[in-house]
């Protein structure tokens, strides 16, 4: 079930979107999911989709990945969706001249805004992991945390552990993959019986998992400190991140598209 | 129990973007009782294949007979718990499946999954440890206390204790010191004959495969490309190397000394064979006949 999630994957690829700095990636895709809520009319929606269509086809990533990456999410889209539609106009009240059925115009007005919102956001989030390799992601928010420095977080160390665990998630998930088969082939069954089994089914998944765990930990720790890591303070780079003037024209076109956004604004 | 495969195709994650061809058109027999090694280059398809022997993995199309049981894409996962009973898989590095308290439960798990009452499951533990070479007072340790070599032997004998007919081994000797190695192969080599098993061996280590097997499928890019004796296989070292495999030491050195104009009736496969052969044309001379001038 874990591989169908497209969500967060990463698809080599070779366009403007993939060459693009990670930092103007991540910043903008935050951006973006701010100035979404700018929008209040439909023309202000049909732009903003209109220039996620434009940044997908730029990416050349393939249609399909983008609607399979809804797809998972699409129940929670709807309950959402269905819960504004029945209680946003009323309040949470029935009111009385609508009858039992408490949907209103401007319910259904809303709810197709949210479901607008939610398909943005998913398709400018999957955008962002489908054309940005996981630890180009981490260097970028290794940047963008830099500031808190003067404030005593250590930023060094979250980033070096965001990008230890974002390199080992898939050697976990091949681990959990093993381990499961394994214990599989010794009789358990995964995700059958009733709730009592089926958590006591995980105990020797889950126990393995984290004995592993500590031992690559370890093991990993140990490697470390042999190739004389010391902790961050004073390290030089071997990915330097570089700001391109597509990185600044990408920019230019998040703040017009601000503007006409605003302009357009009911 | 034999075992066969017809026409499998196997894909991962079919549908999706991130599709992947394992295994294009699997055809082969494993014997009842046989010996059967499989071998071929990493990223052939070994480890998928092995998949399908317990239904892990349920072929994309055609059809894996397991004894009576025949699995195709449709069949349900329910009940497949029997066939699992009856093949034992021993994974690469199986000590990473250990998780009870003590090496007793542990060993005694797998049975107990399969109906057997605690008491029996804890009695064939003890009985297992001795088959697997480790002292029984080891069975109220914590798995995680004991060195590698021994979890792994915990791990084997966990999958023993389900008194499976067929015994898969995926590189079971992989990061083991030489005499481990040689003892947990010679342990595999008694269990057989004493318990009548049919044994499925991937390895990488050709010597095994010359000392041990007597079927070998040789697998590259998920096809089958040969399967026959080990001594059919290995006749041919120019075609192994195409298919990035080696030979056994012994078939390599004989090689060496067919290239220097010797000549062997059989491809020697082991180092019997190969002193046999080598006495058997050396020059009477050369045993116990009179000193040469050189000397």
């Amino acid at each position: 079930m874990m591989n169908k999630l497209i969500f967060g994957r990463y698809i080599p690829g070779d366009s403007v979107i993939h060459h693009m700095d990670p930092r103007a990636k991540l910043l903008l895709s935050f951006y973006f999911i701010g100035i979404i809520f700018i929008a209040n009319n439909w023309l202000t929606y049909l732009l903003l989709f209109a220039f996620t269509f434009l940044a997908i086809t730029l990416s050349g990533v393939k249609w399909s990945f983008f609607i399979n990456g809804v797809k998972p999410l699409i129940w929670l889209i709807l309950f959402t969706v269905v819960l504004q539609i029945l209680f946003s106009a009323s309040g949470g009240h029935v009111y009385w001249h609508w009858g039992i059925i408490t949907i209103s115009q401007l319910g259904l007005i809303n709810g197709a805004y949210i479901f607008c919102r939610f398909v943005l956001i998913i398709f400018m989030s999957t955008l962002l992991t489908l054309t940005t390799p996981p630890l180009e992601l981490s260097d970028a928010i290794e940047y963008i945390l830099m500031p808190l420095k003067a404030v005593h977080f250590p930023v060094y160390e979250v980033a070096l552990m965001l990008s230890i665990a974002l390199r080992f998630v898939p050697t976990l998930m091949d681990e959990t993959e093993k381990i499961m088969n394994a214990q599989r082939a010794r009789g358990v069954d995964f995700g059958e019986g009733n709730i009592f089994q089926q958590m006591r089914a995980v105990v020797p998944l889950l126990i393995p998992l984290f004995v592993s765990s500590f031992n690559r930990a370890e093991d990993l720790a140990t490697a470390m400190e042999a190739r004389g890591y010391q902790g961050g303070e004073g390290r030089s780079k071997f990915r330097i991140l570089k700001w391109h003037a597509r990185d600044s024209w990408a920019t230019v076109s998040f703040a017009v598209l601000t503007a006409a956004l605003i302009f357009l604004r009911a | 129990m034999a075992i066969t495969f017809k026409q499998v195709d196997f894909t991962y994650q079919p549908g999706t973007p991130f599709e992947t061809k394992a295994l294009t058109d699997i055809n082969l027999t494993i014997p009842d009782g046989s010996y059967t090694a499989l071998i071929g280059h990493t990223g052939s398809g070994k480890s998928t294949l092995l998949q399908h022997l317990n239904a892990l993995l349920k072929p994309t199309s055609g059809t894996v007979t397991i004894g009576e049981r025949v699995i195709t894409p449709e069949t349900s996962n329910k009940d497949l718990k029997k066939l699992r009973q009856h093949v034992g898989i021993v994974f690469q590095f199986p000590e990473s499946q250990l998780f009870e308290e003590t090496v007793a439960k542990d060993i005694a798990f797998g049975p107990q999954n399969f109906g057997v009452s605690e008491a029996d499951a804890l009695k064939t533990a003890a009985e297992m440890l001795d088959l697997v070479g480790l002292d029984q007072s080891l069975l109220d340790r914590s798995p995680f206390d004991l060195s590698g070599g021994q979890m792994r032997r915990v791990a084997i004998a966990g999958v023993l204790a389900m008194q499976p007919r067929v015994l898969v081994l995926d590189e079971p000797t992989a990061g083991l010191d030489p005499q481990g190695r040689l003892d947990m192969m010679e342990m595999f080599a008694k269990l057989r004959r004493e318990r009548d098993l049919t044994v499925v061996l991937v390895t990488h280590q050709m010597d095994d495969v010359a000392n041990y097997a007597d079927h070998v499928i040789v697998m590259d890019q998920g096809r089958v490309v040969k399967t026959g004796a080990p001594r059919e296989i290995f006749k041919d070292p120019q075609w192994l190397v195409a298919h990035q495999l080696g030979l056994p030491k012994t078939t390599a050195f004989a090689q060496q000394l067919i290239d220097r104009g010797w000549q062997f009736d059989r491809m020697p496969l082991t180092e019997d064979e190969l002193a046999a052969d080598l006495i058997a044309q050396l020059p009477a001379t050369a045993f116990g006949g009179a000193p040469t001038d050189d000397e």
